[in-house]
């Protein structure tokens, strides 16, 4: 209990320092006020992700890092196969040379193919726009990575007994980002958010899209940003500025 | 012929009768012949239920609130199987599993297979640098 205080505490810190490093009114972490344990989540809240990809860096693996610690992914030692919930990935514009750099996840889309094509039901979302599997209910199949158009869903291969106590994976299943949904349950920010702003490059911005006063809010009303394959009209949670 | 025959059958059916159970009931008075599961309680104190409510339904209860925390992001404590985890754990071993640990030498005695460590982790822990510490 005193250790989840403090944890609580330190996000706000967190948040609070960040907040110094942007413009006014912008906070890079919304403070999120943590719902009561007891009552569920509503659809008055859309869980966002906003990511900056001029600041995002080439190179730089922080957020994967992050991810793999607290979700107990490990290392990335056979990528054909290991679960990835982040994928950073390099673009260049031939024609001109620009290149951006950016990590690819689990868009959270409102539409989600995933949930669409799941025989089972395994494949939901959760009322505030968060996209999950239930574990229990998958049985394997994985349509939803084909369906995927982000290839943001992996397979789990072999057995593993090095989980996180807060996030349950094994063998059989199909997983994938859960923007930490065990600490957004909890007022938290997911581990990737917080581990960018850690190393001062401040690319990704967590928040809650429906709230018109959220720093996430408040940013896309003002810049332009790209939802990737915008075509496929399946309304992203994540968003893209700078590409 | 048919009386004779009739006699028999019940002699045959109601003399074992009563030695049979003779026989069985001093099989369960004599200590040791049935194999009991060893309930190891380590932290005493009062469960979130009564004792006979967990026995017969526990697996309901976390069914449940499993249901409730994933779909519903509802994490109420009492019913969450962290919580099982971290009161029952073995303090020898650090687990809920294992030989003698308290979910499994219960479901070894009932034959019921147990899948939730296919993905839970057994051991109470503490995210440390590392990942996780048991």
């Amino acid at each position: 209990m005193s250790g989840d205080m403090n944890r609580r505490g330190f996000i706000a810190a967190g948040a609070a320092l960040a907040g110094l490093t942007l413009a006014p009114g912008i906070r890079l972490i919304e403070i999120a006020s943590a719902k009561p344990d007891n009552e569920p989540v509503t659809s008055k809240v859309r869980w966002g992700l906003l990511i900056d990809t001029t600041r995002c860096q080439s190179g730089c693996t922080e957020c994967v890092a992050a991810c793999g610690k607290e979700n107990g992914l490990g290392e990335v030692k056979k990528p054909r196969t290991d679960a990835q919930w982040i994928r950073k990935i390099d673009l260049k514009e031939l024609k001109t040379g620009r290149a951006v750099s950016l990590p690819m996840m689990c868009q959270h889309c409102a539409n989600p193919p995933c949930v669409d094509v799941c025989p089972t039901g395994a494949s939901f979302k959760r009322a505030d726009g968060i996209v999950l599997v239930d574990r229990h209910i998958c049985i394997g199949c994985r349509y939803c990575m084909m369906a995927c158009p982000y290839k943001a869903r992996s397979f789990v291969h072999e057995p593993h007994s090095d989980q996180n106590p807060e996030v349950p994976r094994g063998q059989g299943c199909v997983e994938g980002c859960t923007l930490c949904v065990h600490r957004v349950d909890r007022g938290g920010a997911p581990a990737c958010v917080e581990a960018c702003a850690a190393a001062g490059h401040n690319a990704m911005l967590f928040g809650d899209l429906n709230d018109p006063e959220s720093a996430i809010a408040k940013r896309i009303r003002e810049v332009k940003t790209t939802q990737v394959r915008a075509d496929l009209k399946l309304d992203l949670g994540v968003r893209y500025e700078g590409i | 012929m048919r009386a004779i025959a009739i006699a028999v059958l019940w002699g045959l059916t109601l003399v074992p009768a009563p030695a049979f159970m003779a026989f069985a009931a001093a099989q369960a008075a004599e200590p040791g012949r049935t194999p009991l599961p060893a309930i190891a309680i380590e932290k005493p104190g009062q469960c979130v239920e009564p004792k006979d409510v967990m026995r017969r339904d526990h697996m309901k209860l976390l069914k449940h609130q499993r249901d409730k925390t994933l779909h519903q992001g509802i994490r109420t404590k009492p019913h969450s199987l962290n919580e099982c985890i971290s009161c029952h754990a073995s303090q020898k071993t650090g687990s809920v599993t294992g030989a003698g640990g308290f979910c499994q030498s219960c479901h070894d005695y009932a034959a019921v297979k147990l899948d939730c460590w296919d993905c839970h982790q057994p051991k109470p822990g503490q995210k440390t640098a590392a990942g996780v510490k048991p």
